[in-house]
């Protein structure tokens, strides 16, 4: 099992999300210029400032060589994990629904939030519980998610929000504590908390690794098996 | 041509934006102002303003969060800005 993690110039939790990556199954890193997702079996985009963020955030790295890659791949039924700016990627590339708008305090909000599962049993909550709360930080100033509502009923009806931020943890006015949704399909998933630093014990927190791991049994028991 | 895109959020989304410059007016005394809301200008030299819908649809805007509106700018008669020292 080998994750791919995409650099944009500009991503700044790419070596973190390998590091992470690399507690569970093999990672490398992926230029965002080059036509080649070099055989991995799940890609993640990291969070940072794509291409500045010029325009939206995401509006520009969408167009990057390695995104048509990224979205082919996608098309096959490939996982692929979007974290933070990486969520704001694939909501503008049109693979997830919805948009992530400035944060309602306008403010850049850093913290530790509690998460709540939505739904499990998928390629990236399969090892948690619904309900189950997990501790995770949350770091940026573009967060809040955003759909019209008929959307939002779609989403929940179909079980593509896989997790919430828990009450009184909303750190930035997302609409029904949305905090990941995936796509109809369920191979893509994007998040604004970031899993991949909170990996080791030191850290505070060790629950990013659950959505890690949950990837990797899927692939194991999916893909290579 | 020169053309100008006016981007806004759509009517409807929460514009925290708008309302924080809408609560700073009144403090510096600038009272009746409501529906405040900040947007983006984009302009552009275009070869085609054909084109200028689908740049709007596919770059310069996010349609499910924004709205878009194109206006063509016609060459001031006079520069915006003054030379230095000019008479007003």
């Amino acid at each position: 099992m080998k994750f791919g993690v995409i650099r944009f110039p500009g991503s700044c939790d790419d070596i973190d999300g390998l590091q992470a990556a690399a507690r569970v199954a093999d990672a490398v890193l992926l230029w965002h210029a080059d036509h080649d997702l070099q055989g991995v079996d799940a890609v993640i985009v990291p969070g940072g400032f794509s291409y500045g963020d010029y325009l939206r955030a995401g509006a520009i790295a969408r167009f990057a060589p390695v995104m048509a890659e990224v979205e082919e791949f996608a098309h096959e039924g490939g996982l692929v994990l979007g974290i933070c700016n990486g969520f704001q990627v694939l909501c503008e590339a049109g693979l997830l629904p919805g948009a992530l708008l400035p944060n309602v305090s306008l403010k850049f909000v850093f913290r530790q939030v509690e998460l709540e599962v939505a739904r499990s049993g998928g390629p990236f909550t399969g090892s948690c519980d619904v309900g189950e709360r997990l501790s995770i930080p949350v770091k940026h100033t573009t967060g809040r998610y955003y759909a019209p509502d008929d959307q939002l009923d779609r989403l929940e009806a179909c079980g593509q929000v896989l997790l919430r931020y828990a009450p009184g943890h909303n750190p930035n006015g997302s609409l029904r504590d949305i905090a990941g949704v995936c796509n109809e399909r369920g191979n893509v998933f994007g998040l604004m908390p970031h899993p991949e630093h909170a990996v080791d014990p030191l850290g505070g927190s060790t629950d990013g690794l659950r959505i890690f791991e949950s990837m990797r049994a899927h692939v194991e028991q999916h893909v290579l098996a | 041509m020169r053309a100008r895109v006016l981007v806004r959020p759509k009517a409807g989304i929460l514009d925290p934006q708008g309302q924080a410059v809408e609560r700073a007016l009144p403090a510096l005394g600038f009272d009746g102002v409501r529906n405040v809301h900040v947007g983006r200008m984009i302009e552009l030299d275009v070869d085609d303003p054909e084109r200028l819908p689908e740049m709007c649809e596919r770059l310069l805007t996010n349609p499910l969060i924004e709205d878009w509106e194109i206006e063509d700018v016609v060459p001031p008669a006079h520069p915006h800005h003054p030379v230095e020292g000019a008479s007003r």
